[in-house]
């Protein structure tokens, strides 16, 4: 693929996305700019910031799993985050007074589990996908019933302000999360940045990234750890969505055939922002809100999920 | 001998899960009890531990049959969709029956299961090459799908709350006059036991089955009917319970091998051991509250799955 057609691609997304944005902030606003230029700009801010540690996120983990299917979701990472909230929550309860500190030591919490569990998941040289993809949904469904059982013996006025910080749905994102948020996201973004280079030398495996002098272990950690952060910052925002980094990160590989992060970087995150906002449009003005954007987005990865397992079984037919 | 230790371990169970709940209820009173109390043992207590013996026996044996009809370990009422098309079928059954008894429900529930479980059996019918491992992962999404199908219509009519509570397996509101739908169960299993000798030729596969002179396809039908009917009851009237399907048969099958005529009782007895005693547990942990037993039976029956898994991976 030549660098012009590259460019011509993203561009075209580029100004698709930003259509659809302009449609999306001003489609039927009966003249009541200011008020509907609220609501939906803390929308598009959450859009945008999901739709970057999504596939950000999705699109390095796969590298260096080398793998398309693997997803940190569906590996149960953001069940894995609501079970570390739940139970802190639990157990020290709301304090108001430090809502930094919280979420730093659940962030914190986050990424020693995931690595621990990631490492234990990646330590067999011989890695069946479909023995990993299995593990991932039984874990996942594991921390959902711990999960619930922890809020289950919640008070119910503690258990009313979980939810409130676990689902953040997009209608109401929390404001005072957003700020709090919106330099540590720039902050991965650049360092997602930062490492796209060696992300691509993985793409040759990891013998020869080891050959070409990079320190895979140390490394791997590291993006682990980035990952994480991520996952935790989305789940805390909008709470899990499984299959939209899965999604987005295979339309961008079948759509752009480079391996260069910077350019699946790009890429992914104008599409996950472009699904975001049709998706939403979809659920405000087709559905009328009365759907949700996760069912939306549940089913049609979950479809595509099963599409794409049957395709790849098809192409290496013994 | 050997046949004696876990149906007197079951009784054992039984005996004790009777005596065990907010209601004090001491052993050594049985022939002197209190109105009170003998009312609680008859409404309650005695109808809960004959529901969970029976679910726990129905779900296993289920999943056993389903194991052996799709030639594949992992593969249960959970993990191949059939309880979430008996969902749809609730669903279904609330949005245009909204009055109607918990037997229409349940018969429209079957439906459901039945015709979900035979496209499950299609989808992995042209699946390429076996993967022990394929099988259930497209059952979990498939069923996941249908389960995002149920939360949108569930959305749209506001019953996403009255949902919830059907997907909480739990035997707290067991009494006396609203569980006796499970009974229908018994015969099934009977009848699963009759046809045992059959289903475990079909497990060997359709030409095996067929060159021994069987007819393949009718047997693996009335295995159908017999677990979406059984799914779909326990449903109605407790609610799921994941992966209890898959790691009882497992557990005994790596003991006693895969002839179904040994393995079926085994199976059932095992699979209500284990219920009665996540039972026990959902009573003992945080009393006077009770915890929904699919929670337990979810969080002790993933982390056994997991070791499964890892060990089947390994041969």
């Amino acid at each position: 693929m030549s660098q012009k057609s590259l460019y011509i691609r993203v561009i075209c997304l580029v100004i698709i996305v930003l259509i659809s944005i302009a449609f999306f902030m001003t489609y039927q606003t009966y003249g009541n700019w200011q008020f509907a230029l609220s609501i939906r700009g803390k929308k598009l801010l959450a859009f945008i910031i999901v739709g970057l540690l999504t596939s950000l996120s999705t699109i390095s983990f796969q590298t260096i799993t080398q793998n398309h299917f693997l997803t940190p979701s569906i590996l149960g990472f953001d069940s894995l985050y609501v079970l570390v909230q739940t139970i802190l929550f639990f157990y020290f309860g709301q304090s108001p007074s430090h809502p930094l500190l919280m979420f730093a030591v659940n962030v914190g919490l986050m990424v020693i589990f995931s690595v621990t569990l990631f490492g234990f998941l990646l330590k067999k040289e011989t890695q069946d996908l479909f023995l990993l993809l299995m593990i991932g949904m039984v874990l996942g469904t594991f921390f959902k019933s711990v999960s619930t059982f922890f809020q289950v013996l919640m008070d119910p006025n503690e258990y009313d302000k979980l939810q409130g910080k676990l689902f953040a749905s997009f209608s109401n994102v929390d404001v005072s999360l957003l700020y709090i948020v919106i330099p540590i996201v720039i902050g991965i973004v650049l360092l997602f940045w930062l490492v796209a280079p060696i992300l691509d030398v993985f793409h040759l495996g990891t013998c020869q990234a080891i050959n070409l002098g990079i320190n895979v272990q140390k490394f791997r950690w590291f993006i682990l750890f980035l990952i994480s952060l991520s996952v935790a910052l989305s789940t805390a925002l909008i709470g899990p969505i499984t299959f939209l980094g899965f999604i987005v990160a295979n339309m961008t590989y079948q759509w752009l055939p480079v391996y260069k992060h910077y350019w699946l970087f790009t890429v992914a995150a104008l599409l996950s922002i472009l699904m975001l906002v049709l998706g939403q449009f979809l659920v405000e003005h087709v559905f009328h809100m009365n759907t949700t954007l996760s069912v939306v987005i549940e089913f049609s990865g979950g479809v595509y999920f099963i599409w794409k397992l049957l395709s790849e079984r098809g192409k290496t037919r013994e | 001998m050997k046949k004696f230790v876990p149906f007197v371990s079951l009784l054992l169970l039984a005996t004790f899960s009777l005596f065990i709940g907010v209601q004090s209820i001491p052993i050594q009173d049985i022939f002197q009890l209190s109105e009170m109390q003998s009312l609680v043992l008859w409404t309650t207590r005695v109808p809960r531990t004959i529901s969970l013996i029976i679910a726990g026996a129905t779900i296993s044996v289920s999943g056993l049959i389903m194991q052996h009809l799709t030639q594949n370990k992992f593969v249960s009422p959970t993990t191949a969709g059939t309880m979430d098309s008996a969902r749809l079928g609730m669903l279904v059954a609330m949005l245009f029956f909204p009055n109607g008894t918990i037997l229409t429900k349940s018969i429209i529930a079957f439906i459901f299961a039945f015709l979900g479980t035979i496209v499950f059996i299609q989808l992995i019918r042209v699946l390429p090459g076996k993967n022990q491992l394929m099988v259930p992962l497209i059952g979990v999404m498939f069923g996941n799908i249908i389960g995002s199908i149920v939360i949108f219509f569930a959305y749209q009519y506001q019953l996403i709350q009255n949902m919830t509570s059907w997907l909480q397996g739990s035997f707290s509101t067991i009494s006396k006059g609203n569980y006796e739908l499970i009974y229908v169960t018994v015969p099934v299993l009977l009848i699963c036991y009759m046809y045992a000798y059959q289903f475990t030729i079909v497990g060997m596969g359709e030409e095996f089955s067929i060159s021994v002179g069987m007819n393949y396809r009718f047997v693996h039908l009335i295995g159908l009917l017999l677990i979406s009917i059984a799914s779909s009851v326990i449903l109605v009237t407790i609610g799921g319970l994941p992966f209890l399907g898959v790691i009882i048969p497992n557990i005994v099958s790596m003991l006693l091998g895969d002839h179904m005529k040994e393995t079926l009782w085994l199976t059932a007895i095992t699979g209500s051991i284990f219920l009665v005693m996540a039972d026990i547990l959902s009573r003992v942990v945080y009393p006077p509250y009770e915890i929904p037993v699919s929670l337990i039976v979810g969080a002790l029956g993933s982390i056994i799955f997991v070791i499964l898994l890892v060990k089947g991976a390994k041969r």
